[in-house]
């Protein structure tokens, strides 16, 4: 040790000082109040392909904590909003969750997009036993090799979902489907959701073409499903997918023999995609602003969000980023606690209407039973740029829409 | 498959020839540029987003078109050669991973540049109204656009090549790919041929991503995988090759066509099987030659 | 001055690292840091010692990953033996590719390199029942155990990282054994001139082979160490877009330096995590800084360093003349 220049310690000594110095908690250190916040980790894609989506759910959240704030909070304490940006990436969610859990010790977290995103925040908080509240589209949250009793699933699942659309659908425009599907998980999901629902109709599959999740150009599917000529063609993708085959599928004039319909339809995508490339698509979406007209809540809900963000209206993952938020916290006051496991079992008991109807989270996987809107999109006749969408029908909330207890591989519970 | 048939398969075949044409002109822009100056443009996928953001801004300013397919490659040109003289010009000399790094980054601030100017969303594009509809091309509907596509692709490399193989300029560039130290010592300044053929490069992705943008939705991130594509096709082609170019785009497009048709979740991979199988028989590409377009 | 440092080169770095994780804003960044650490340091054995620069070793840190991930959920394997399962499966995982892709050379070796990893990237994709696809592994959970008296309980997040340092120390060791043997002369040989190597008598494929299977185990071994520290193996593990952050990582803190990928990955994970809790628009920012770095560090942030320290050591009046 002697032969090396002092120096060359002193500049390990002045590297990691410096380091020290760039990273040290002391920037990102918020004051601390006399009682201690409550600390909602809310981990979401800030950037990347659905950051239109997130920055929306977020807003809403931020929504939600105020009220909470707004009303004293809970015994004094404040709730507080972390919200960090995962990058739609399932390693950078984990970090990012970690992060929370044992840097800012938040109490409970809320959020995710992607199902692979939201599986992983889960999987991350159920070992460290804090309560997570997923506001993303997953049907595998709910199975038991999955699911923790500090999981809860907010959001709507692509079964449900796709089962809606079908129940809607399929009666009304023929029974030969053809099913254009991302190959991805969540893809195979929408599937089987709609042959379950459908299949008791008579519905007959005459293919499913699985795609590459993400292709651009899906030139190469299409001259077969031409040359099939189904009365239906599903579109089981989601947001840019769903965006570029609906405008591709236009371009080799499908829509003249067949009806085009897509599980999940976005009020961010629809916007950005425009109406032409949307037109006459319908498809299914947790929620949509214009059912102000006959639900009270909805109405507050689109008020308060008007308020706050200069008129604008709250879209679907909005939403459930506000219920995600506002289910936690009332939990919380009806638990009188901030332990995950004390709110968890509060969580059980909840009864809420928060934004469109009443809801509740079924008791052996913690599924939030809602209900589903059936949509159409514009493409003449708009009022103004927030009205994309008719509303064609709402599903009312119903456990038996769900897959059962026993399915996704649960001892059925009865508290 | 029951719903196999002649027509179909046509059908099929005429589409992969047009997803060809588009890998064409992306292999065309990257091969250049790596045939002639041996340095791999990590950027070009950006390169492509932004010129299909300027076509689509241009078209909604001018409302035309076709003055968008000038404007967009001259902007993209014009980008590359700033790029080239301010960032690319200090790292000649160290060997070919600088370049590739730097452009890496710079594709990072392109990406960014266009979402603070455009927003995240992206922007909603349609076809240009004289190219709309399906024709009936005697073996079922196909696109208008799409068509139109092979035509422009086709014009654009003929143009290329025709520059290339027949002009002065062109075989300036050709020999001082080869032998620059000899081009140098008879006068010609190799500086500025660097800058006019990166300036080319990132036309031609530009002016791809302008012709791309009324298929598929225009995004700050659409350049992503088109990086990925554009690097296999050039690579089966061969680096610096104009033909390989041209002949690898075309066969990717079919062999991604015929793959969606049989075993579409396949599709993606079979175009880097494809790469695979190329390198390992012929380890140069198709027509791979160093440093030399032609 | 170079042999000084060669040798204690080891200690002073694992020394760095023990003192580390308490000056990091959190402790999953500084498990981060090492981990992405010893992939660009086994990455490095092939780019900056060998010169082979490829772009699908993503395929061996995931291999290392899912296999051990697998091994602890379908097989029930302590997670020890299936830290080794993953390492040596993702060192055959190099020996086919290194196998495949050795016989081209320069940017085509790198194309190869990307089109092989991107086909394990789809076999794991496709092998739903196994790998879970898009959604990744999940449910790694390492249980809770006693080794001589002392709890070693994996949530414990300064636990995790001096577990998870144990073995990235032992692989810097090994890394830095090689490079100092012959075997890493032969290494350096090639990369400066294939040509001359071969016509001194070495045998330039079996070399080559060698150091893709070395530099495959040690990516493995990381992709393994980043299983158990997610608790997740996500699918882009596998993807050609992590295989160019190994590269990014290596040319931003200084290849062919033994610390100097080390440098680079932490650089990088740092600067990301920072800008992206302070704007939006951190990717430009990363952009820019990536582009500063490469036109002022040629050699790289660790290069460059260890370049000025020798000219001052040089110049300064210890140095023995």
């Amino acid at each position: 040790m002697a032969d090396i220049p002092h120096n060359f310690r002193r500049r390990q000594v002045l590297v990691a000082g410096a380091s020290a110095l760039i990273a040290s908690p002391f920037w990102f250190e918020i004051a601390r109040a006399d009682a201690p916040n409550i600390r909602i980790g809310f981990p979401t894609p800030l950037t990347g392909a659905f950051s239109a989506e997130a920055q929306d759910q977020v807003r809403a959240a931020q929504l939600a904590v105020k009220e909470f704030n707004a009303t004293g909070g809970y015994k004094g304490r404040m709730a507080e909003l972390l919200v960090r940006d995962d990058k739609l990436n399932p390693g950078e969610a984990a970090s990012r969750t970690l992060e929370l859990i044992e840097k800012d010790k938040v109490d409970f977290v809320v959020g995710s997009l992607s199902a692979a995103t939201t599986l992983t925040v889960n999987n991350v908080c159920k070992d460290r036993k804090i309560l997570f509240n997923s506001i993303s589209q997953s049907d595998q949250i709910n199975e038991a090799s999955d699911w923790s009793l500090y999981t809860f699933h907010e959001a709507l699942t692509p079964h449900v979902t796709a089962g809606a659309v079908a129940r809607y659908a399929f009666p009304k425009f023929g029974k030969n489907v053809v099913y254009l599907t991302a190959d991805y998980a969540y893809g195979h999901e929408m599937v089987r959701g709609f042959q379950r629902a459908g299949e008791p109709m008579g519905m007959k599959t005459l293919a499913d073409i699985r795609h590459p999740l993400g292709t651009t150009d899906y030139s190469a599917f299409l001259p077969r499903i031409q040359a099939l000529k189904p009365d239906v063609l599903v579109l089981c993708n989601f947001g840019r997918d769903l965006l570029n085959s609906a405008k591709q599928a236009t371009d080799f004039r499908l829509k003249s023999t067949t009806k085009i319909i897509t599980p999940v339809l976005l009020y961010t995508a629809r916007q950005a995609g425009g109406p032409e490339a949307f037109e006459g698509i319908l498809g299914g979406t947790s929620y949509y602003w214009g059912m102000e007209d006959t639900i009270a809540s909805a109405r507050a809900f689109n008020n308060a969000f008007r308020k706050a963000y200069d008129g604008a209206v709250p879209s679907d993952y909005g939403a459930l980023g506000y219920a995600g938020v506002k289910s936690v916290l009332q939990a919380v006051k009806d638990a009188d606690s901030t332990e995950s496991l004390k709110v968890s079992i509060a969580l059980r008991q909840l009864r809420y209407d928060w934004y469109k109807g009443e809801q509740f989270y079924r008791k052996c996987d913690h599924q939030s039973v809602q209900s589903v809107v059936i949509v159409e999109s514009k493409s003449t006749v708009m009022k103004d740029k927030y009205d994309v969408f008719k509303i064609l029908s709402v599903e009312a909330p119903d456990e038996k829409n769900l897959r059962t207890c026993e399915e996704l591989g649960h001892a059925v519970t009865r508290t | 498959m029951a719903d196999l048939s002649p027509q179909l398969l046509a059908l099929q075949l005429v589409t992969g020839l047009s997803l060809g044409a588009v890998y064409a002109l992306l292999a065309i822009g990257l091969s250049l540029i790596f045939g002639m100056m041996g340095v791999v443009n990590f950027a070009h996928g950006a390169f492509f987003m932004v010129g299909a953001f300027l076509g689509v801004y241009f078209l909604g300013m001018t409302g035309s078109f076709w003055l968008g397919l000038v404007i967009v490659p001259l902007v993209t040109g014009l980008l590359g050669m700033v790029t080239e003289r301010l960032f690319v010009r200090p790292l000649y000399g160290r060997g070919v991973d600088y370049p590739l790094l730097l452009t890496f980054g710079l594709s990072y601030v392109l990406i960014e540049g266009i979402r603070m100017l455009f927003g995240i969303e992206g922007l909603p594009t349609a076809t240009p109204v004289q190219l709309r509809g399906a024709v009936n091309i005697g073996i079922g509907l196909f696109p208008l656009y799409r068509l139109f596509l092979i035509g422009a692709a086709a014009t654009v490399i003929f143009g290329l090549w025709l520059f290339v193989e027949k002009t002065r300029y062109g075989l300036i560039i050709r020999a001082g790919s080869r032998t620059p130290d000899m081009v140098r010592v008879l006068g010609v300044n190799m500086s500025r041929i660097w800058l006019i053929v990166f300036g080319l490069g990132t036309a031609i992705a530009g002016l791809s991503g302008a012709l791309a943008a009324p298929i598929r939705g225009v995004n700050p991130e659409m350049g992503i995988p088109v990086l990925a594509e554009s690097f296999v096709v050039t690579v089966v082609g061969g680096l610096g090759s104009l033909l390989g170019a041209v002949t690898a785009g075309l066969l990717v497009g079919v062999v991604y066509s015929m793959t969606s048709l049989f075993a579409p979740d396949f599709a993606d991979l079979s175009v880097f099987v494809l790469m695979a199988v190329v390198l390992l028989i012929k380890p140069q590409g198709l027509f791979g030659k160093s440093g030399y377009m032609g | 001055m170079n042999r000084q440092f060669h040798r204690l080169r080891v200690p002073a770095v694992l020394a760095f690292l023990t003192l580390f994780p308490l000056v990091m804003p959190y402790q999953a960044l500084a498990v981060n840091i090492l981990i992405f650490g010893l992939y660009a340091v086994g990455f490095n054995l092939l780019f900056g010692y060998t010169g082979m620069l490829s772009f699908g070793h993503a395929a061996f840190f995931g291999i290392g990953g899912y296999l051990t991930g697998i091994a602890m959920l379908d097989f029930a394997v302590p997670w020890p033996l299936a830290i080794l399962a993953g390492v040596l499966c993702a060192m055959l995982g190099g020996g086919v590719i290194g196998f495949l892709a050795i016989r081209t050379r320069g940017i085509y070796f790198s194309m190869v390199t990307l089109a092989l990893g991107q086909i394990v990237y789809y076999g794991f994709y496709k092998a739903e029942g196994w790998t879970g696809g898009e959604n990744g592994l999940r449910g790694i959970t390492v249980a809770p155990l006693h080794l001589l008296g002392i709890p070693i309980d994996f949530l414990n997040p300064l636990t995790k990282y001096y577990v998870i340092l144990i073995f990235v120390g032992i692989a810097l060791w090994f890394v830095s054994r090689v490079l100092n043997s012959p075997f890493g002369a032969v290494m350096e040989a090639i990369r400066e001139n294939e040509k001359r190597a071969a016509a001194c008598g070495y045998d330039v494929v079996r070399t080559k082979l060698l150091v893709f299977v070395l530099s495959a185990g040690l990516c493995g071994l990381a992709g393994a160490l980043r299983a158990l520290h997610l608790s997740i193996v996500p699918i882009d593990s596998l993807h050609y877009l992590q295989s160019g952050q190994a590269v990014m990582m290596c040319l931003l803190g200084g290849m062919g330096t033994f610390f100097g990928p080390f440098v680079g990955a932490a650089v990088y994970l740092l600067l990301e995590d920072t800008l992206t809790n302070l704007t939006s628009h951190w990717m430009g920012a990363v952009g820019i800084i990536f582009m500063l770095c490469v036109i002022f560090f040629p050699k790289g942030i660790w290069g460059s360093v260890l370049d000025w320290i020798e000219g001052w050591v040089v110049r300064s009046p210890w140095h023995p003349r």
